[in-house]
């Protein structure tokens, strides 16, 4: 294949390395193997790299669960102080009034709202800022499906929750909330990294185990919303965020 | 001993077609636009293996409108899925065959 250069023009061009002149006579020496297919170990890579980041989205950020963990703790100590207040008042004249009651019921389904739009917007910051970091867009159909995924038990639960409390059944909104976001999770794992669904299933069995102690509702809730999103928060950031 | 490299399908020598079959083989349907941005080329250039690809019999699609704006999308069919699966057991065969 390699055709004689006897007699032909010598080849323009030189390397040199150091005092030495290298001459290159025959090009096809730095001409890249051609053969179909000596690439496949890069292909199946890319084939896999191409699969998981059209299929999932990978941006969610570990630090997202835990700024939603600390909003969490933040919002179950002011409910806390919340019921200390309205059973001291209990406690100390015997009776509350009607207007008290809805009154505390009032201001918890308002520092519930604050509570959800403080963790909804810390962490979508965060994850925002991982995307733009790895130049991902945040809103994407992958991004899309997740968000569409984890509605639909969010959803159904939000209005379970609702029927209840149209029914004063205040002692299993915390179990449900745990149960409904758990499925929600495990049922977004599927779009997300997979890691999420071990947060989701810890939180089902959360809720149900407070299904067996209702009047800790508030305990429980803080634990599966606060500590175990901290705790799965840190955990992503070491797997995926630490070494980048 | 079969030649391994026979496997091999030639229409997925391409980059940017083996892109979009690998895409494909994971999202029912994906848009242009989705397929511009994973890919991160040009919409000539994806539009030219789009086409290459549809009349291999690998890929569908699907002309519709969101609102006035034109919303194309592609799904693989079942022979895509076939020529992209015995493509890469073929790629796994010269992988092990290496080792």
């Amino acid at each position: 294949m390699l055709k004689s250069v006897k007699g032909q023009k010598e080849p323009e061009k030189i390397w040199k390395v150091g005092e030495f002149s290298h001459t290159l006579y025959y090009k096809v020496l730095f001409m890249e193997e051609k053969l179909p297919g000596t690439n496949s170990l890069n292909d199946l890579n890319d084939i896999r790299r191409i699969m998981e980041r059209s299929s999932r989205f990978v941006s969610l950020s570990g630090l997202s669960g835990v700024a939603a963990g600390i909003c969490a703790i933040g919002g179950a100590f002011i409910a806390n102080s919340y019921f200390s207040n309205y059973y001291g008042v209990y406690n100390s004249r015997g009776f509350t009034t009607g207007d008290e009651f809805s009154q505390l019921k009032l201001r918890l389904i308002l520092l519930g709202g604050v509570v959800f739009l403080m963790a909804f917007a810390s962490s979508y910051y965060l994850t925002w800022r991982k995307a733009r970091k790895a130049g991902l867009p945040v809103w994407d159909h992958t991004s899309k499906r997740l968000a569409w995924n984890m509605m639909v038990p969010l959803m159904a639960g939000g209005a379970f929750i609702i029927g209840m409390l149209r029914y004063d059944v205040w002692i299993f909104v915390a179990p449900a909330c745990l149960v409904f976001y758990g499925l929600a999770l495990v049922n977004a794992s599927k779009y997300t990294l997979s890691d999420i669904r071990y947060l989701g299933y810890c939180e089902i069995v959360l809720g149900t185990i407070n299904m067996l102690y209702p009047g800790y509702g508030l305990w429980f809730w803080a634990a599966g919303f606060g500590v175990l999103h901290i705790i799965y928060g840190v955990i992503m950031w070491n797997k995926y965020e630490r070494n980048n | 001993m079969k030649n391994p490299i026979t496997g091999l399908n030639k229409v997925f020598d391409n980059r940017i077609r083996l892109g979009v079959m690998s895409v494909l083989m994971v999202n029912e349907e994906i848009s242009f636009n989705d397929l511009k941005q994973l890919l991160e080329v040009t919409d000539g250039n994806l539009a030219t293996h789009l086409v290459n690809l549809e009349e291999n019999g690998f890929i569908k699609v699907h002309k519709g409108f969101i609102g006035r704006k034109t919303n194309t999308t592609y799904s693989i069919t079942r022979q895509g899925e076939k020529a992209f699966s015995d493509h890469i057991s073929a790629l796994e065969n010269m992988i092990k065959g290496v080792k």
